[in-house]
C-alpha cells in the first residue's frame, strides 16, 4: 500500500463528523469497517491521523486498524485526485482490450496506476468489473461510466474534465 | 405495520397495472400506457436515467400525468442493446435509446399510438407484423425464477413486490408451516447453493437449525460478486430486492434466527442504495421486524459492505470481514452452520440462491424440481460477457447446452469470428472448449470438463484470445488478491505467474509445464480455503484443452492468437509496401529502414513492438505475425 507523504489538512468540521459516526457504530457488533467506510467518505482517504482517532474513540488497537486498512482495496491512505481514473480490469473488460485502454491512459496523463498527477487533478486506478459488462471495456472518470472504450477516445474524454 | 389482509388489498389494488407486463392479452384492455425504462447499472452506464428526466418533461408539457406513468425497473437482461425502453400495453421493445429518440416515440408511439418500426429490434419486425420480444431468440428460451420480477417491476416499490405474490411465501411459511417442513421444502426442492459449489440448500439450513431458540444464530447472505465479469447478483439486488428479503426471512424462521447481515460489495452502489429502500419499506410494512404477520418470530436485517477483497466472497472471510477483521478465512471445519458469525451458528446462501426460495415455499417442492437435470434442479442465471453479441443477463433451466446459450440467446461470436472457449466459474472455474459445446450445463457436468458452475459469469472467447494470456490473467488476479494466510495460495500462485509470465515472454521450456502442473496439484491439495484450492483451475483446464498452444509459445516461440507482445513480430510485406517512408517516420526505435518508393524492412532486433508502423501504414503493408 502506498502511504502520501502529503501533509494531513483534516478540519475541525471533518473531525466533528467522523466523531459523530463514531457514536452512531460504536457499540454495533463490528462496527470496524463501516467506520473505516464512513470516514474515507469523510477525509477522501485514511492517513496515521485518521486512523488514530477511530483508535482512540472506539479502544481497537491501531495496528488492527492499520491492518484491516492495507488489507481492503478500497481504503487508500493516500489521497486522491479531483477525478478518479478507474479502468476496469475486469475478464469481460480484459478479454476486449481494456489493457491497451490503461495504458493509454498512463501515457496521456504521465502517471502509473495508484498514482496521482502533481497537480492533484487526475489519479489513475483499476479495478476488477463495475458489473457493466455488456459495456465492455469500460472506463470511470469522477463517476462518469464510458462503455465500449477505445485506446483513442481515451484523450478526448479526459479534455472534458478541466 | 401491515396486516395479511392489507397486504391482499395492496395486491388487488396493484395487481391490474403490474399483471399487463407479464401478460400481454390483458395488456390489450389496459387503459393507461407504461413506459419501462431500464435501471440497471449497464442501462444507467447508458443515460438511461437523462431518458426518464426526459420523458418526464414530455409527458408534463402534454398534460398526460394521469394517462402516462414512467416505470424505472431493474435489469432487462439484453445489456449489449441498452438503454432499453417497454412500452405498454403492445409490448413494444425499444433499444439503444437515447435522447433524440425519446422525443420521436413519445410523439409518435405514446401520442400517435404507432410504434416506431426503425427503433425495434430486428427480429420484431416480420413481414411486417410485429412479435412481441419475449419470442425474440435472446428471450424465447429462457426460463425466468430467479429473475422473475427483474426488469418488470420498480424495485424501489413494495407493492409491486407484493402485486407479484410477494411475501406470501414468507406469510405461508410462519402462518401455516413447521420450521422443520419449510427445511423439508427446500431440501425436497433440490435447490443448491448457485454461488459456487453446489452444496443442498436445504441440508445447510438443517444443519443450522439443532438447538433452535436456545442460542443466538444468524442468517447472512453472500452478495460480494468479486468474480470479475459475473453480475448476476448485482441484478438480482437491483431488479427485485424484496425476493432477497423475503427469503432471508424464512431461512430465519427455519433455523430460529432473528438478526440477518447482507454483505454486500462496495461497488455496486445503485444495489445498496435500492437494498437500502427495499429494507426501509419492509420494516415499515412489518415483513421485517417483531413479531412478523402476528406468529410472534421476531426478524430483522443488516447491511453491511464489502471493501474491495475478493477473498471475502468466501464464507469464512466473508464473515471474519463482518466482524470488522481483515477477512482472512479460516480452515473448516467447523462449519458455519456450527460456528459461524460471531461464532453464533450460521446459514450463509447467495443473493440468486435465496431469489428462488419464497416461490418454492409458495408453490412448493415439486414445482420448483420439474425443472432441471437429476441432480441439479431449476434454473441458472449467467452473465454472458466477452465475445458475444448479446452481452447480458440470461436465465436458462439447468441442462441447456452451451450451444444454446452462446449461438442461440447470445447471438453468436461477433464479427465472424471463431468461438474458442467459454471461461465460467471465474479465477476458480476453467475454460470449456468448442469439443464441449453440447454438453448439458448443469453442476456435475462442468466438472467433468474441468471448469465449475461458479456463480455464473460466463465469458466467451475466439480465436483472437491467447489461452495462456488467459490463464495468466486469472493467476494474476488471484495473486493480488490472495490473503497471505496460507503458503500454497500466497506463494504457490506467485510462482505459477512467474513461470506464465516467463512462457508469454519467450523464454520458456517444457519442463516448465510440468513444474506448472506440480505446483498447480500442490496448491489444489493444501490451500486453506475454497478460493486457494481452485486457483490452479484455469491452468490445469487451458493446459488440458489448449496444450499446442503453450507449446507454440515455448517450443516455436509464437503466439498463435497473436496477443503475447514479446512473442510478436511485425513484418512489411515487400509486395504490398509502397515505400512512403510513413512507417520509418513514425517508428519510436529507429527500426525501420529502406529508401523512398522501395519496399522498407524493419530490423526485429531493434523493434519494441509498440505496433505503430502498422496503425500508420495507409497500404495493410504491416502485419503481426
Amino acid at each position: 500500500m502506498k502511504v502520501s507523504n502529503v501533509p494531513f489538512k483534516g478540519t475541525k468540521e471533518q473531525e466533528a463528523k467522523l466523531l459523530e459516526v463514531i457514536a452512531q457504530y460504536k457499540d454495533q457488533k463490528g462496527a470496524l469497517m463501516p467506520i473505516m467506510q464512513e470516514a474515507q467518505e469523510i477525509y477522501g482517504y485514511l492517513p496515521y491521523q485518521v486512523q488514530k482517532i477511530i483508535s482512540d474513540q472506539t479502544g481497537i488497537p491501531i495496528e488492527k486498524i492499520y491492518g484491516v486498512a492495507t488489507f481492503y482495496a478500497q481504503f487508500s491512505m493516500s489521497p486522491k485526485g479531483k477525478y478518479v481514473v478507474s479502468v476496469c480490469l475486469g475478464t469481460a473488460c480484459y478479454v476486449k482490450g481494456s489493457g491497451n485502454v490503461l495504458e493509454e491512459v498512463e501515457k496521456v496523463l504521465g502517471i502509473s496506476d495508484g498514482e496521482c498527477t502533481p497537480d492533484g487533478k487526475f489519479s489513475i486506478e483499476t479495478c476488477r468489473c463495475v458489473g457493466a459488462c455488456g459495456l465492455a471495456p469500460v472506463m470511470i472518470v469522477g463517476g462518469d461510466v464510458y462503455g465500449k472504450m477505445t485506446p483513442d477516445m481515451v484523450a478526448g474524454i479526459l479534455a472534458k474534465y478541466e | 405495520m401491515k396486516s395479511l389482509q392489507e397486504l391482499k388489498e395492496i395486491k388487488e389494488a396493484k395487481q391490474d397495472q403490474v399483471n399487463i407486463r407479464f401478460n400481454p392479452d390483458e395488456a390489450e384492455a389496459a387503459e393507461k400506457t407504461y413506459i419501462l425504462v431500464c435501471g440497471g447499472t449497464g442501462c444507467t452506464s447508458n443515460h438511461s436515467g437523462e431518458l426518464i428526466d426526459k420523458l418526464t418533461q414530455l409527458i408534463e408539457d402534454a398534460g398526460k400525468n394521469d394517462d402516462v406513468t414512467i416505470i424505472q425497473t431493474g435489469c432487462q437482461g439484453l445489456c449489449a442493446k441498452g438503454p432499453i425502453l417497454v412500452v405498454h400495453p403492445g409490448n413494444v421493445f425499444y433499444q439503444e435509446v437515447n435522447i433524440d429518440m425519446v422525443e420521436r416515440i413519445f410523439n409518435e408511439h405514446i401520442i400517435g399510438g404507432t410504434p416506431i418500426e426503425e427503433y425495434l429490434m430486428v427480429e420484431e419486425v416480420t413481414e411486417g407484423e410485429f412479435i412481441p420480444y419475449v419470442e425474440s431468440a435472446f428471450y424465447k428460451d429462457q426460463l425466468r425464477l430467479a429473475l422473475r420480477n427483474c426488469g418488470r417491476i420498480n424495485p424501489e416499490d413494495i407493492d409491486e413486490y407484493i402485486a407479484r405474490e410477494g411475501y406470501e411465501g414468507l406469510a405461508k411459511a410462519l402462518k401455516e408451516m413447521t420450521p422443520d417442513e419449510v427445511i423439508q421444502t427446500v431440501l425436497d426442492s433440490g435447490l443448491r447453493g448457485r454461488g459456487g459449489a453446489g452444496f443442498p440448500t436445504g441440508k445447510k439450513w438443517m444443519f443450522a437449525a439443532g438447538n433452535r431458540g436456545e442460542v443466538t444464530k444468524y442468517v447472512a447472505c453472500n452478495a460480494d460478486e468479486g468474480d470479475p465479469g459475473a453480475f448476476m447478483d448485482r441484478s438480482i439486488l437491483e431488479g427485485d430486492p424484496h425476493s432477497v428479503i423475503e427469503a432471508m426471512a424464512i431461512a430465519g424462521y427455519a433455523i430460529g434466527a432473528n438478526q440477518g447481515y447482507i454483505y454486500v460489495r462496495a461497488e455496486y452502489p445503485i444495489a445498496v442504495d435500492r437494498l437500502k429502500i427495499a429494507l426501509k419499506q419492509a420494516r415499515e410494512y412489518g415483513v421485517l421486524g417483531k413479531d412478523i404477520f402476528g406468529s410472534g418470530f421476531d426478524f430483522d436485517i443488516d447491511l453491511r459492505l464489502g471493501a474491495g477483497a475478493f477473498v471475502c466472497g468466501e464464507e469464512t472471510a466473508l464473515m471474519t470481514s463482518i466482524e470488522g477483521n481483515r477477512g482472512e478465512p479460516h480452515a473448516r471445519p467447523p462449519f458455519p452452520a456450527v460456528k459461524g458469525l460471531f461464532d453464533a451458528p450460521t446459514v450463509l446462501n447467495n443473493v440468486e440462491t435465496y431469489a428462488n426460495v419464497p416461490q418454492i415455499i409458495l408453490k412448493g417442492a415439486d414445482w420448483f424440481s420439474r425443472y432441471g437435470t437429476e441432480t441439479s434442479k431449476g434454473t441458472k442465471v449467467f452473465a454472458l460477457g466477452g465475445k458475444v453479441n448479446n452481452t447480458g443477463l440470461v436465465e436458462v433451466p439447468m441442462g441447456t447446452t452451451l450451444r444454446q446459450v452462446i449461438e442461440k440467446i447470445g447471438g453468436g461470436v461477433p464479427n465472424g469470428k471463431q468461438f474458442k472457449a467459454a471461461q465460467t466459474g471465474g479465477p476458480s472455474g476453467g475454460c470449456i472448449p468448442a469439443e464441449s459445446y453440447d454438453v448439458p450445463i448443469d453442476y456435475e457436468s462442468l466438472k467433468e470438463i474441468g471448469s465449475m458452475m461458479g456463480s455464473g459469469g460466463m465469458i466467451v472467447l475466439d480465436e483472437d484470445n491467447c489461452m495462456v494470456d488467459i490463464a495468466k490473467f486469472y493467476l494474476g488476479f488471484t495473486c493480488s488478491e490472495s490473503c497471505g494466510k496460507c503458503t500454497p495460495c500466497r506463494i504457490g500462485t506467485k510462482r505459477m505467474l512467474e513461470i506464465l509470465e516467463k512462457i508469454t515472454d519467450g523464454r520458456g521450456e517444457l519442463e516448465d509445464l510440468d513444474r506448472l502442473e506440480d505446483l498447480a496439484k500442490y496448491i489444489q491439495a493444501n490451500a486453506l480455503c475454497g478460493l486457494g484450492q481452485t486457483a490452479p483451475n484455469p491452468i490445469l483446464s487451458t493446459m488440458e484443452h489448449f496444450r499446442d498452444e503453450y507449446v507454440a509459445h515455448i517450443v516455436d516461440k509464437k503466439c498463435p492468437a497473436g496477443v503475447c507482445k514479446a512473442l510478436l513480430n511485425y513484418i512489411i510485406d515487400p509486395e504490398k509496401c509502397k515505400g512512403c517512408t510513413k512507417c520509418a517516420r513514425n517508428c519510436p526505435a529507429g527500426a525501420i529502414t529502406g529508401t523512398v518508393k522501395q519496399p522498407h524492412v524493419i530490423d526485429q532486433t531493434k523493434c519494441i513492438k509498440c505496433g505503430a508502423c502498422k496503425e500508420n501504414c495507409a497500404f495493410s503493408a504491416i502485419s503481426r505475425k
